[in-house]
């Protein structure tokens, strides 16, 4: 979340669009509550009516995988009907910026694509900078034809309310509506905000979606202010946690990048990932890079990473250029033969991982597999699986007992990027222990036989500074947490230029702030994001519980630890106007008092964009200083244009010739597991998939609990009652789904919830599924994984399956 | 808390994510039951012995054809005029000092006479312990100044208990800003409900909701006449039939809704 869950109150319009809010977060959800009950809109756009659309204003059902079309339509009206917030578009956003000359767009397709390959060069997708200066050029009339402002306005004009309406299946009154009622906040004393989820995710076009929308909140105005920002709700474990801690592949902790193989030295590292500003009102504070980025170093090898062996760079593991390495990769591979070992922590692929077939099939190919989980599940337990024989299995399994999130103490952020701490409610029974300390002790074990025997690379591996373990051998989460914050390694004098002090930090001391991280080695930090979670006298500020309240916007700046340096808004600087005056007296997030901001924790000291000489602009994280209406950051385009799903009903797409995502990968390596049936009248209807309330994903958790599986016993699939009418299927009938990839039997759930869509002129039914059931639990299950029917595919950026949008049949069973 | 509370269930704020009835099972130790998904989110089917708070789900389409997804938590209204008290023989049902209506388990004789006067159709039989359960509205709870469970876990605001008169108003306030046929439901039969709704639609619009619950008159003969007679026969059950038979014709049994009672995983 730009914003977080208390803020949300604050808005006037909440557009929930890819997110069922009050299901899957329904605590948070009380926030939305609020501002509905102080008179908010609260608008629900869903291919289904859900127990959000029943406590919305209004709902609007939308065909599945349609989004940027709608909000594409949503960019048009406000520009069109001259909606947006201008003073805010000229000055913070790269409207005004002039366009590459060779940029160009035609027929769904941008300039530099490479067919073959199904990737783009992006040469051309960049703004002029004078040449003298290096600044970009800008057109503050923002009429020239190459300005960003009229490209968008221009490639979004083919967006008009027929075609959108064609293409979503929503009706033009239904479209209006939304874009009326959401527009109205492109005004300085209105905030709107967006929440999204997995709805707008699990898309081959899902970083997209989200793309889109940050370019309406730009236009309206809605970015860094109190009720606004995009939001991302995110799920209960802990995603954004394990997401600012890398989770994913392309990343290391705290969102610096992971390194592929052309980065040979850290210079060559360094200076791909640092990037120059010419503009001196630009703070571009990404130019602090290689601070982070050599404390992290120093996080994981300490004295072994010197100046002179580039801190251990060569060490770190390196991924091929232009390779991915996400889940669809690594089962893709495992089918293959190509992956022999497998550590599959808190996880059950065989259930959650699109085609599961495939990956079922992928496990078996396995020498060892090792879980570490609370419970049991489908995918530890793959050797016994539907239709498969023991007997045939090579593969050795493991189970490892770990403890659960109340049986150990540590820290859990939630989507507002609050670090919370959590203590230990209850010991975990038997043999389990936290992951953390299982990780530890393999890697112990990992060492010793490294020291005793030899191997590969032993470098990265016995150089690893891994104490965590505390002198009871138990692991000790207080230092893991200290070594996250970040720790002085050498006395170390820090001059702070604006107050004109020195400060001395002795070895050993907590670092206060990433600011004071080092590059020459003198610090270690494992999380330059989390850097500040602790005062330098030790002061645990994850643990903070105070209820002041001193904005009276819920900011709550004394509870918990926000990320970064304890902001609770990001980009707030742009809630105000160029000499710092809030553009909403009402809703004060942050003021200039002519020698300091007064609020929020202002992203960054300096004075308003209106000083040319000490003034910086607001976007301090953006190369330019401001938000980006286009820019490069995406593998498939400048602007987030609409492609069809993977798999959909269409065989043409309505805006263009491309009628897929032309830069997703498509995997048809193996043509016997990976097939597509697109437009098929074998499988004519769409099929989106979700959780429930009253189970966690899989269900491995959840699925084990008595009261959950009373109220959610086994799989079903939500069907409208005009296709169940037609199709003979009444409400309780087994009946059985499948894709050109499975099957999957389960119960029918015949509602009005689900209405067909007009699409192109023709009927187009669409139907849903929760994934959250499996075989392994209840014993008695007749249910599998909704996840055989799924596609591999998954967004062109981030490899986010397509869970949301394919292709099935319904049939009587 | 104070004397004669009244719980709030605002059915505009319930978004059925069913904390309630996991909680509600929490608190009072009561087993979840193998089931099977009949086409409905409504699960148990409906109360049951081990199920004293239900969330009812209910697709509406009104005469326009406006379609409303309606929730409403199902469950003992407390009654000041309780017929299940009036009824029931041996003093299991009873006025607890906060005028709702407890339940001494142990002094339950399982004639189900509660069942057939209860004007909600609210408690059940367990045909396993022979005794009859339903919600005591936490009474263990709030005699150490907790809220019910199902208070205590409702995340948006939907439940909420306090003072009596201060619950009443804060409903009608709420009716008067929802407006349309908004109303409030409990406050004015059977001497009151200690547990109100605000709806959002007139009451004969919910399932498996009185529209005009009363206190049936034959319940003062039978408290009069056969109450001490009944005590007479084997565990007031002959008594209690006779006088069943009479009052009610036939007894329907609720629907057993599980294959096996028997209990599956951790709770």
């Amino acid at each position: 979340m730009t914003n977080h869950y208390c803020d949300l109150k604050n808005a006037d319009v909440i557009l929930i669009m890819g997110s069922n809010a009050a299901e899957h977060h329904p605590i948070a959800f009380k926030w939305i509550m609020r501002a509905k009950e102080k008179g908010a809109t609260v608008i629900h756009v869903d291919p289904r009516y859900t127990r959000t659309s029943a406590r919305c204003d209004f709902h609007v059902p939308l065909r599945s995988g349609t989004d940027i079309a709608f909000l594409g339509g949503m960019i048009n009206y406000i520009i069109e009907h001259n909606k947006y917030f201008k003073d805010y578009v000229l000055n913070y956003t790269n409207a005004s910026f002039i366009v590459n000359k060779d940029y160009t767009f035609n027929d769904g397709l941008f300039s530099g694509y490479d067919a073959a390959k199904r990737k783009y060069d992006k040469a051309t997708w960049t703004l002029d900078k004078d040449e003298a200066t290096g600044i970009p050029k800008r057109d503050m009339s923002l009429s020239n034809p190459r300005c960003v402002f009229q490209m968008l306005k221009q490639h979004y004009s083919r967006y008009t309310m027929d075609k959108v309406s064609s293409i979503t299946g929503v009706s033009k009154e239904n479209l209006l509506k939304v874009y009326k009622a959401y527009s109205a906040t492109g005004v300085p004393d209105k905030a709107g905000t967006e929440c999204y989820a997995l709805g707008w995710t699990h898309h081959t076009v899902g970083s997209q979606n989200i793309r889109a929308m940050s370019i309406i909140q730009l236009l309206l105005g809605n970015m860094g202010i109190a009720g606004g920002g995009i939001n991302a709700l995110r799920g209960e474990p802990n995603v954004q946690g394990s997401t600012d801690h890398c989770i994913l592949y392309g990343n290391l902790p705290g969102y610096l990048k992971m390194i592929s193989a052309s980065c040979d030295t850290l210079e060559h590292y360094l200076k791909k990932y640092t990037p120059e500003s010419k503009d001196p009102q630009s703070a571009n504070y990404y130019q602090n890079y290689p601070k982070f980025f050599v404390s992290f170093l120093k996080s994981l090898w300490d004295n072994k990473a010197t100046k002179d062996n580039d801190f251990g760079y060569d060490w770190l593991p390196k991924i091929d250029d232009g390779k991915h390495y996400s889940t669809m990769h690594m089962f893709d591979a495992m089918y293959a033969g190509k992956v022999k070992g497998f550590f599959c922590i808190g996880a059950d692929p065989a259930v959650s991982t699109p085609n599961s077939n495939k990956v079922r099939k992928a496990l078996q190919n396995l020498d060892w597999l090792i879980g570490e989980n609370i419970f049991d599940n489908e995918t530890y337990q793959f050797w016994r699986g539907p239709g498969v024989d023991p007997k045939k299995i090579k593969t050795e399994c493991f189970l490892l007992p770990a403890s659960a999130t109340m049986e150990k103490e540590g820290s859990q952020s939630n989507s507002g990027r609050w670090v919370q701490w959590k203590y230990k409610a209850a010991e975990a029974p038997g043999d389990a222990i936290p992951v953390g300390e299982i990780e530890i002790k393999i890697m112990n074990a990992v060492k010793k036989l490294y020291a005793k025997e030899g191997g590969v690379c032993p470098e990265p591996i016995l150089n690893l500074k891994w104490d965590y373990l505390n002198d009871k051998g138990h692991y000790d989460v207080i230092k893991v947490a200290h070594q996250i914050n970040g720790v002085f390694l050498e006395d170390t004098v820090i001059e702070d230029k604006a107050k004109k002090t020195t400060t001395l930090y002795k070895k050993g001391q907590l670092v206060p702030g990433f600011g004071n991280l080092q590059l020459d080695g003198k610090t270690a930090c494992g999380n330059w994001c989390i850097s500040g979670s602790y005062t330098a006298e030790g002061m645990n500020r994850m643990a903070s519980r105070g209820k002041e309240d001193p904005t009276g916007l819920g900011l709550f700046p004394n509870w918990a630890f926000a990320w970064p340096v304890n902001r609770r808004i990001l980009y707030n600087r742009a809630s105000c106007d160029l000499n710092g005056k809030p553009y909403n007296p009402n809703r004060k997030l942050l003021e200039w008092k002519g020698d300091k901001w007064e609020g929020d924790v202002p992203d960054g000291p300096w004075p308003p964009q209106a000083n040319k000489e000490k003034g910086k602009y607001p976007f301090i994280m953006k190369t330019d200083g401001v938000g980006a209406l286009f820019g490069p950051g995406m593998v498939e385009g400048p602007f987030p244009e609409h492609y069809e799903p993977l798999e959909g009903p269409l065989a043409k797409n309505p805006m263009s010739g491309q009628l897929i995502n032309p830069a997703a990968e498509i995997f048809d390596k193996h043509s016997d597991v990976d097939k597509i049936a697109r437009a098929s009248e074998k499988f004519p209807y769409v099929c989106t998939t979700y959780s429930c309330t009253e189970h966690w994903c899989t269900g491995a958790l959840t699925r084990w609990q008595a009261w959950l599986l009373e109220m959610q016993p086994e799989l079903y699939v939500e069907i409208g009652d005009k296709l169940a009418a037609e199709k003979g299927i009444k409400n309780g009938d087994r009946v059985k789904v499948s894709s050109i990839r499975g099957e999957a039997p389960c119960v029918a759930m015949v509602t009005k919830r689900f209405k067909p869509f007009t699409v192109e002129g023709k009927t187009v039914h669409q139907v849903g599924m929760p994934f959250n059931y499996g075989w392994l639990f209840p014993k008695d299950s007749t249910s599998d994984s909704t996840n055989v029917l799924t596609p591999t595919v998954g967004d062109a950026n981030t490899f986010c399956p397509e869970y949301k949008a394919f292709m099935v049949n319904v049939e009587k069973a | 808390m104070g004397n004669e509370l009244v719980k709030l269930i605002d059915t505009t704020l319930c978004t059925a994510c069913r904390g309630c009835q996991v909680a509600c099972k929490q608190w009072n130790e009561m087993p979840g039951l193998r089931t099977k998904q009949t086409g409905t989110y409504q699960n148990p089917p409906d109360l049951q012995w081990n199920t004293w708070t239900l969330i009812r789900f209910q697709e509406y389409e009104d005469k326009d054809k406006n379609f409303t997804w309606i929730f409403r938590k199902d469950g003992c209204m407390h009654c000041t005029e309780a017929s299940c008290v009036k009824v029931c023989p041996s003093g299991s049902l009873y006025y607890t000092d906060i005028k709702t209506v407890g339940v001494h388990h142990e002094k339950c004789i399982g004639c189900k006479e509660c069942i057939s006067a209860c004007p909600f159709d609210i408690p059940r039989y367990n045909k396993e312990t022979e005794k009859v359960t339903k919600c005591d509205l936490c009474y263990s709870r709030i005699k150490e100044n907790l809220p019910p469970a199902c208070v205590k876990s409702c995340p948006t605001g939907a439940l909420t208990i306090g003072p009596k008169d201060e619950m009443i108003k804060k409903a009608y306030a709420r009716v008067e800003k929802l407006g349309g046929d908004a109303n409030v439901y409990g406050d004015k039969f059977v001497g009151g409900t200690h547990v109100i709704y605000v709806l959002q639609f007139k009451p004969e619009v919910y399932d498996e909701l009185a529209k005009d619950p009363k206190v049936p008159q034959t319940i003062a003969l039978w408290k009069s006449i056969l109450k001490p007679l009944s005590l007479l026969g084997a565990g007031g059950v002959i008594g209690g039939s006779i006088l069943h038979y009479f009052i009610h014709g036939p007894h329907k049994p609720h629907p057993e809704h599980y294959d096996e009672p028997k209990k599956q995983g951790g709770a």
